[in-house]
């Protein structure tokens, strides 16, 4: 089983709906602020839009800035090895690694 | 509106650098140190707008550029955060300054001895490092080089390092490394949620809010002519 797979159970099975929407929310505000969209572009944000790679000014010191917004508002704590291209890939990669990080504290 | 200024180098010589300035001769005068490296791009435009309005109000402004920083031609790699302290308190005395405020990481600049005046938003040195040192470790995993913030860190203190496109000296990286802004009487604090919306700084491009600047300016403003 893949540790994506692993995590979505987890949430499931800890039926976080709630935070899982809150998780969704921070994150998509701080994408926002990053790349200086109103939240009604983001909220068209799907598991498969492209960010990382995906977007030339999501350079690494942008995303190296979202993701240490992201420890701010979301009270986690983001490792080096926790950092790789899948993750950043999407936005359905990073809302899943973000909600493994808030269900771990 | 554009002038030089001698800036103080770690060797005792000065170099000779630019400063954005609205300067009438008037009595407040506040000297302006923007954040280091990527910050001062992305927030340049929302500050020199800051500068705009503080010029309507009635105050003299100025943004000197730094040895190794922005459009100086010194090499970064020598340069040290308390040569850069230096600079200020003799940019302080070079401008006349009644006040000073210190953006992000600039606000590591700022000496208890320097005049009055607000820092916005400091960023820690330990803060600014682990953004870099991050942006570093995505970009290398782009081309299949795994590092780590331990290793990086080390050779940072040891032989400098290069840092999203900065080269930075390994004095320079101790220091920044335990750099930070202590809180003072006559520094008035102002937090980002008193301007309203993110701080710009986050922005992946450079990016202005006439909102954030007027908010700015005014709360500089009216301090200014109490303190």
């Amino acid at each position: 089983m893949s540790t994506k797979a692993a995590s979505e159970e987890d949430i499931e099975k800890l039926d976080l709906g709630e935070s899982r929407t809150e998780v969704d929310r921070q994150l998509k505000s701080i994408i926002a602020d990053v790349l200086g969209l109103d939240t009604d572009q983001t909220d068209l944000f799907t598991a498969d839009t492209g960010l990382f790679g995906h977007l030339p000014e999501l350079d690494s010191m942008a995303v190296a800035g979202l993701l240490t917004e992201l420890e701010d508002r979301l009270h986690i704590v983001i490792e080096d090895d926790d950092i790789d291209g899948e993750m950043l890939e999407t936005y359905g990669g990073l809302l899943t690694f973000a909600e493994t990080k808030v269900i771990e504290g | 509106m554009i002038g030089n200024w001698p800036a103080p180098l770690p060797d005792g010589s000065t170099s000779d650098e630019m400063v954005v300035k609205f300067d009438s001769g008037r009595s407040e005068r506040l000297l302006i140190i923007p954040p280091l490296f990527e910050e001062a791009n992305t927030l340049r435009r929302f500050t020199i707008e800051v500068m705009r309005r503080l010029d309507e109000s009635g105050k003299d402004t100025f943004l000197p550029d730094l040895a190794g920083l922005n459009e100086s031609l010194a090499p970064l790699a020598g340069q040290s955060l308390s040569n850069w302290q230096r600079s200020v308190s003799a940019a302080q005395l070079q401008f006349g300054a009644t006040h000073i405020l210190g953006i992000r990481s600039g606000a590591l600049l700022l000496a208890p001895d320097n005049a009055n005046g607000f820092v916005y938003a400091p960023q820690s040195g330990a803060n600014l490092l682990r953004n870099m040192l991050r942006a570093r470790i995505i970009a290398s995993r782009e081309y299949g080089i795994e590092e780590t913030t331990e290793q990086l860190s080390e050779e940072g203190r040891v032989g400098g390092l290069e840092l999203a496109g900065w080269a930075i000296g390994s004095t320079l990286f101790r220091e920044l490394e335990t750099a930070k802004f202590e809180a003072r009487e006559k520094c008035i604090e102002i937090e980002q949620d008193r301007l309203g919306g993110a701080g710009l700084w986050l922005r992946a491009e450079p990016a202005d809010d006439d909102n954030q600047s007027r908010k700015l300016a005014l709360l500089i403003q009216s301090e200014m002519s109490i303190r």
